[in-house]
């Protein structure tokens, strides 16, 4: 394991960001190139009514269709996109909601990202669960009947290195059929070790794919290294996990842009990986602890509804999760038009599952939708959609 | 004589085979009353022991379980995902999917013969699906398959019989059963499917997603049985020339 080398100390606002460091994997592939250069090239203002009908007359879309209905000129059409979204995810998931809850194992960071509550500036109380604590937790959860678990840790690979991910995996698997984890970006060798210990699916959210603004809100640590984090899926993938998920943080940037590259991204490693399963998540901007003036700027419900009815669209057989940052309302919209996956029984902070475990560590952002596993499987229900606790089998 | 229809040495009266994946688990119980539905595919990724929400627990009594093997990305996790099977007291029947694309969901039939050779000698009764290519079928009989299930087009899309050149072919040339399945979005797609000489017709978005999910599996089982009917009865050759009224022939002696 290369945690000592891949250490973040050194990396600072001085580093490029643009330049891989020491001990990290460069896969050498052309996929950041191609959704860089075309969502630069992109120009939403230019598309039409005409383009954006036209999109919906398609069978399967091309990537400018997609950037049609991100445009503004598809703004109109919201009402089309969400018919026309709900019938994709009727006819390829059927009336299958999936459930999960996250699981926040420590929340120790080295990176000084300027907008996250966890930033290893920011003074929050630092804590990680020992391996009894993670018990606890899986035990917890596992009673709630929830069967899919999303492991996650702040990015600290000396405070919560590969070994204890893998190791905090293996209990969740002795309670859990499905486990994905969103942790920091990791070597191709790394990931095969952590599907060997049974992950199956990995989530990075890329926060921005404009690499000037993502420069300018990365101001330390490993994450501050542009490519190492966008090419992680792909080396995921290399490492044999099964389905890689995919986000901007909407609202760092333009949030159309970001979600162009977002969907191209997954796009081009579809291509290049056909078995690979791809996922979609839809995070805004929350205020966190400390600063409470953070908020999403112009993605409001409507623009937000619009990126996932075209995620859904563009590719119709990817999950797509619906977050807890939004209220329950619309979460509840969305699972019956474009989303396939909801969290519940959610909490961000660390060790409060548990009523043995003493909340140990604050939580990374304010959550919006605090229902209990049971409220959100009749919600879903009461839509005469059906909740699904697991739709994997560990091969 | 009755019209039944064999799969590994087991009868069936019904040849409408119900897909599991896509309905709210309370209303798979009408849509196989309905459908008159004797088997019933269960995705073995669906099933849990035991647990909230277990497929398991709503599938009714006296149904023939067809765990299939989705999810599975070559011949290897085809086959351990039936051994799974078997052993969670699944039965012996195997739908062997294996699928390397994400998007459309397409079969590997090359893996695919080579899943249904390791489980037919195990002795599974082994149904695999199939994009329909005459040499791949029959290289699945040689392999020891109870059928063939060749897709009429891709999973979801409701789009009919979009490969019905090919499942004629099948139909025409292997003496196996031969199964539609995908792709089957209405009724009349189901009908034209057996009055071409399928054996059944497998089906699950269209009915799952329908607004009355009782009177759409009822719809499709009247469909099924209509076309088997038409095509037990000789109806459904077309033939390629006139036929004179003049016969050519007429003029034969002794």
């Amino acid at each position: 394991m290369k945690d000592e080398v891949i250490g973040a100390r050194y990396i600072t606002r001085e580093t490029s960001h643009m330049e891989y460091q020491t001990g990290m994997d460069d896969i050498g592939s052309e996929v950041q190139d191609e959704v860089i250069s075309r969502m630069n090239a992109e120009e939403f203002d230019r598309y039409t009514a005409a383009d954006v009908r036209r999109a919906l007359g398609r069978d399967v879309l091309s990537p400018e269709d997609f950037a049609a209905l991100l445009s503004q000129a598809a703004f109109p059409f919201l009402e089309q996109m969400a018919s026309r979204a709900q019938a994709e995810t009727r006819k390829h998931f059927g009336n299958s909601v999936q459930m999960f809850t996250p699981l926040y194992i420590a929340n120790y960071c080295e990176n000084y990202c300027i907008y996250c509550g966890f930033n290893c500036h920011n003074k929050i109380r630092r804590a990680k669960l020992d391996m009894d604590e993670i018990e606890r937790e899986l035990k917890a959860i596992a009673a709630s009947g929830l069967q899919e678990l999303l492991l996650l840790t702040g990015e600290s690979r000396s405070m919560s290195p590969v070994s204890y991910i893998g190791e905090a995996v293996r209990l969740a698997r002795k309670y859990f059929r499905v486990i994905g984890v969103e942790i920091y970006p990791l070597n191709v060798d790394e990931y095969a070790y952590l599907h060997e210990c049974g992950v199956d699916y990995v989530t990075v959210f890329q926060e921005t794919y404009d690499s000037d603004k993502y420069e300018t809100l990365h101001l330390g640590g490993h994450k501050r290294i542009f490519p190492y984090r966008l090419n992680a899926q792909e080396r995921a993938l290399q490492g044999g996990i099964r389905g890689v998920g995919f986000a901007a943080l909407l609202g760092l940037s333009d949030f159309r842009r970001d979600a162009f590259a977002t969907g191209l991204h997954a796009y081009l490693l579809q291509r290049k990986y056909p078995h690979a399963e791809i996922a979609f998540s839809c995070p805004r901007l929350r205020p966190i602890i400390n600063n409470d003036k953070i908020n999403p700027k112009d993605v409001h419900e409507p623009q937000l509804l619009q990126v996932i009815c075209a995620y859904r669209i563009f590719m119709p057989f990817a999950s797509i999760t619906i977050s807890t940052r939004e209220r329950a309302g619309f979460r509840d919209n969305v699972i019956g038009i474009a989303a396939t996956k909801i969290s519940a029984g959610v909490s961000t902070g660390i060790g409060e599952h548990s009523e043995d475990n003493a909340d140990k560590g604050d939580a990374q952002f304010e959550i919006s939708d605090g229902r209990t596993v049971d409220e959100v499987y009749q919600a879903i229900e009461q839509q005469g959609l059906q909740p699904v606790m697991a739709d994997y089998l560990y091969v | 004589m009755q019209d039944k229809l064999i799969l590994g040495g087991h009868e069936f009266s019904s040849r409408f085979i119900l897909g599991s994946g896509k309905y709210s688990l309370d209303l798979i119980n009408a849509a196989v009353q309905h459908a008159d539905a004797q088997i019933i595919t269960l995705a073995l990724r669906r099933a849990n022991e035991g647990g909230t929400a277990n497929i398991l627990d709503y599938i009714p009594e006296g149904v023939t379980l067809l765990p299939n093997t989705s999810g599975a990305r070559n011949a290897e996790e085809a086959v351990r995902i039936a051994r799974l099977s078997r052993e969670c007291g699944c039965g012996d029947f195997v739908k062997i999917e294996i699928m390397r694309d994400s998007k459309y969901l397409l079969p590997d039939n090359q893996e695919t013969i080579h899943a249904t050779e390791i489980l037919a000698d195990e002795g599974f009764v082994v149904m695999p699906y199939m994009y329909p290519d005459l040499n791949v079928a029959r290289d699945l009989v040689n392999a020891g398959a109870a059928c063939v299930m060749p897709l009429g087009a891709p999973i979801g899309t409701n789009k009919g019989l979009a490969t019905r050149e090919f499942i004629q072919i099948l139909i025409n040339e292997i003496d196996l059963p031969i199964i539609v399945d995908a792709g089957i979005g209405r009724p009349s797609q189901a009908c034209e499917a057996m009055e071409m000489g399928a054996a059944a017709v497998m089906a699950n978005t269209a009915i799952a997603t329908a607004g009355d999910i009782p009177a759409m599996a009822e719809a499709f089982k009247k469909a099924i049985e209509a076309g088997r009917a038409a095509y037990l009865s000789g109806l459904g050759r077309v033939r390629e020339t006139a036929s004179a009224s003049s016969p050519l022939t007429g003029f034969l002696q002794d």
